[in-house]
């Protein structure tokens, strides 16, 4: 059970919509993490230190807000097991999809992207689809 | 330098984002799925937070190369499957996944460590492959 959080999460949007709107603006690259870290392999030197930049501030924010604020609330009820065929599947499908929750989801749908409008509503109804059959099917 | 710059603050700018929107708690993420259940919609309005401000930046910037607009295939639909199974099963996507990896422990840390190895795999079998339905290479940016 979690809370009802409306007013921080509209926030927390606001700031990732506005860093997609300043990588766009001042790069011309699109937000979207899967892209961004699947590329470093192989990317050649200078396309390969924005990105390297571009972690280093997705990781490093978090790191100062739990250094400063305290840790964020964080639970993680999966185990090893699940987190780790998760982890392969959330890899291989983004690369083989071309995008996340960022590239198709915020990036793509802003861009009214095709594409990402059906990736999007793919990955969601499948994402819910798997928590049903988790939760309410299996662990029932 | 003025784009590394700009990419840090970027990258700084969404890990603040997940973490104040509550993206980066598998909890909230796999309560926001949950429809059937406790259903949290918190997470819905992060898309509708971001998707507006996103849009006028798209909007400034126009002029601008956008990604390719490939047909909707075979392989965006069954990436997006395999994602979504993930993304499900976890309640972790890639930037929230890496936004946690400083305070959220071994957890978040196999995970990240597994994700690296599933885009590995991809580069080895079907990375190489051209994109159908674009012509272009394969791994566009995104």
């Amino acid at each position: 059970m979690t809370s009802f959080t409306p007013l921080a999460s509209a926030a927390g949007g606001v700031l990732i919509g506005a860093s997609a709107a300043v990588l766009w603006l001042t790069l011309g690259r699109i937000a979207g993490i899967s892209g961004i870290l699947g590329g470093l392999t192989g990317a050649p030197g200078g396309d390969r230190a924005w990105r390297l930049a571009f972690l280093t501030g997705l990781v490093g924010a978090p790191l100062a807000w739990a250094a400063a604020l305290g840790p964020p609330e964080v639970r993680i009820a999966a185990g090893p097991l699940t987190l780790v065929l998760a982890g392969l599947l959330v890899g291989f499908g983004t690369r083989l999809g071309s995008g996340c929750t960022s590239g198709h989801g915020v990036c793509g749908l802003a861009r009214l992207s095709p594409r990402s409008v059906a990736a999007t509503v793919v990955f969601m109804a499948t994402a819910a689809a798997t928590v049903f059959v988790a939760r309410h099917v299996i662990g029932g | 330098m003025p784009r590394i710059l700009a990419a840090l603050a970027a990258g700084a700018l969404f890990g603040t984002g997940l973490v104040l929107s509550g993206m980066a708690n598998p909890a909230k993420v796999v309560a926001f799925l949950d429809v059937a259940g406790d259903w949290d919609p918190s997470l819905a309005f992060v898309m509708a937070g971001a998707i507006p401000v996103a849009a006028i930046g798209f909007r400034l910037g126009a002029r601008r190369a956008a990604p390719a607009r490939g047909a909707i295939d075979a392989r965006l639909l069954g990436g997006a499957v395999l994602f979504g199974l993930g993304w499900g099963l976890a309640g972790f996507c890639p930037g929230p996944a890496l936004a946690a990896l400083g305070f959220a422990g071994w957890k978040a840390a196999l995970f990240v460590a597994a994700m690296l190895a599933g885009m590995g795999l991809f580069h080895l079998t079907a990375g190489h492959r051209s994109v159908p339905g674009t012509g272009q290479a394969a791994a566009p940016t995104r």
